[in-house]
């Protein structure tokens, strides 16, 4: 009777909670582990429509890799999306910490529409403003140069990060910088020195989604860059390894595979900050 | 002729940066002045980068503006000519069944997927990062792999079908515009669920366990429980995810252009895939920017709701 009681203590939630929830983590998962296998599955038995497709059975190759370095300019597209998403993360946090500490802190005129302002223009997906910025870029002269997107990512990370900033530095309380504006510091020492130290998890948090973001983007990247050795990851993957009617798939597979390493090594270390910045928009 | 010494240089120049620390800290110790100064960045790229493109797409949408042509203003011309176009009313009715029905199953799916993770106790760590990832990969990236899983001829889902012995042909998933429909649902509900599971999730755990307790003394049971104490609290979470969701699957490119460019047929052509065709590839800026504004209704109303609802709740406190 123990053991029976123990045993249907351990296989309720068996039944009812791991049971079902398995099919959601496959549904996710699945995928991303069909990427990796056919990543490295030589190319015989890639189209060999009689080889079971979930395993490697006839040897692991690294040849769609080779492929990937020696024939394509992967490893430039890389670097391009490395760059721009670091420039583009840096101007976004700096431009979003000073933005959110007035309109999380100040009264000011103007600052309450500010702030619905910036709330609206995080509402604004890409695919609105793609075809006039692709002209104001032109313009700009930046158009086929990495800096059209070190410059337009801004718009959809500015408001994104002050929106979160705001939230964490309404968090911290005033008293803090009280004492420090009363031994003399002023507005921009008191948010170096004291309140950015304290949100330092914020500061991560929205680091970490606009480099995400950046990394991810693909609507600005293929519409404002065309020369394929300034092309981005996501771009250059999808654009330059599918020839006419010539699919390499083990080269795509490769390619989707290392062009996620990057957010995936990033996201194993910090979940948490991840799952905060998801909710943060939605639960404040 | 003047002698410049070392000494008299910095002389003059001390006093000049005095007075410019000093005018910088009197500027500083003004709230009004630094909230504008740390504002106008942010500001500045808002006016030159989103606000000012949306008005010149709404000036595009107005005018016959090409690739490289200004254009002249032709009034309604373009919205008049879409609404007689059988691409565009196609392009209409795809978006509005493709945002019903991915935010339908997101719904349905996230909210049972919240509800099971909010129960799980071990391996709960692994569980919710596994779930997550889809949310995280690169969407243009991980379309790929969709793709190949629904490839015409090395189909996985089709090779599994067959060998369960379900079909014993192959289903053409892509070249299909009913299928092709379903696919794009598919693949747009497998990266935006981990969004409403964990965001639900959150709310959720933010509902205080009393409530619950008290319900269940009443007598209320595990339906009776999630109608009447978790549905009702976790509405203002549900409603902003629900609205947030709606204008990203309504605009969504990434994942019908890497699967099937719009096509077969044109249907699954979307307002963002259509304008891109249009605006980009077939050079009629005028008419990409008037399709790409048809989103522009969708972001009002969920803007005006969104913040009524944030009004209401500062009222409240």
């Amino acid at each position: 009777m123990n053991s029976f009681a123990r045993w249907a203590r351990w296989s309720r939630p068996a039944f009812t909670l791991y049971m079902p929830v398995m099919p959601f983590v496959l549904f996710a998962l699945f995928p991303l582990y069909f990427m990796l296998v056919t990543s490295f599955k030589k190319n015989a038995e890639l189209y060999d429509v009689n080889s079971i497709p979930f395993l490697i059975g006839r040897g692991v190759t690294f040849g769609h890799y080779e492929l990937l370095s020696k024939e394509t300019l992967f490893w430039s597209w890389f670097l391009n999306s490395l760059i721009v998403s670091l420039a583009a993360t840096v101007i976004s946090v700096v431009l979003g910490v000073l933005a959110a500490y007035p309109l999380a802190r100040l009264k000011f005129p103007g600052g309450d529409s500010f702030g619905v302002a910036i709330f609206i223009t995080y509402l604004v997906p890409p695919s609105l403003l793609f075809l006039p910025l692709s002209t104001v870029v032109a313009r700009l002269g930046l158009s086929d140069s990495l800096w059209a997107l070190v410059v337009t990512y801004p718009t959809f990370l500015v408001p994104f990060c002050t929106w979160l900033l705001m939230g964490y530095f309404r968090t911290v309380p005033k008293e803090i910088e009280e004492c420090a504006m009363l031994d003399g510091c002023n507005r921009l020492q008191t948010l170096v020195r004291i309140l950015l130290p304290v949100a330092i998890p914020g500061v991560i948090c929205a680091a970490l989604f606009a480099f995400t973001l950046s990394w991810n983007e693909f609507l600005y990247a293929l519409v404002f860059v065309s020369p394929a050795e300034l092309k981005t990851m996501t771009v250059g993957v999808f654009s330059e390894l599918i020839r006419g009617d010539i699919y390499y798939w083990g080269g795509l597979m490769a390619g989707a595979c290392i062009g996620s390493l990057p957010i995936v090594i990033a996201y194993v270390f910090f979940l948490d900050y991840y799952v905060s910045g998801l909710t943060a928009g939605a639960v404040k | 002729m003047e002698l410049k010494t070392l000494n008299g240089d910095v002389a003059k120049f001390a006093p000049r940066s005095e007075a410019l620390t000093r005018g910088l800290a009197e500027f500083f110790a003004r709230d009004i002045s630094v909230a504008y100064a740390f504002v106008a960045p942010a500001f500045l790229l808002l006016l030159f980068l989103v606000a000012y493109p949306f008005v010149l797409s709404v000036w595009f949408s107005l005018s016959d503006a090409r690739v490289g042509e200004t254009g002249v203003f032709v009034g309604l011309d373009n919205f008049r000519r879409l609404l007689g176009s059988s691409i565009f009313l196609q392009t209409l009715q795809n978006s509005i069944v493709f945002t019903a029905l991915a935010l339908s199953l997101k719904i349905v799916l996230g909210m049972a997927l919240a509800l099971l993770l909010y129960r799980i106790g071990r391996f709960k760590r692994l569980i919710r990062g596994a779930v997550l990832l889809p949310f995280i990969v690169p969407t243009a990236l991980s379309t790929l792999v969709w793709w190949w899983m629904f490839e015409p001829l090395y189909s996985v889902v089709n090779w599994t079908l067959k060998s369960l012995r379900i079909v014993n042909y192959d289903i053409p998933w892509l070249p299909d515009p009913y299928l092709a429909m379903f696919t794009v649902v598919l693949v747009n509900t497998w990266r935006g669920l981990p969004f409403f599971a964990i965001t639900l999730l959150a709310g959720l755990v933010a509902i205080p366990r009393e409530l619950y307790e008290a319900a269940e003394s009443d007598g209320a049971g595990p339906v009776g429980r999630f109608w009447h104490v978790t549905v009702p609290l976790l509405k203002p979470v549900l409603a902003v995810v629900i609205l947030f969701s709606a204008i990203f699957t309504l605009a969504d490119f990434n994942i019908v252009y890497v699967l099937t460019k719009g096509g077969p047929m044109n249907m699954t052509h979307l307002f963002a895939t259509y304008s891109f065709a249009l605006g980009l590839q077939g050079g009629q800026i005028g008419q990409g920017a008037a399709v790409s504004l048809f989103l522009f209704p969708m972001l009002l109303i969920v803007v005006f709701v969104q913040l009524r609802m944030v009004r209401k709740a500062t009222t409240y406190e």
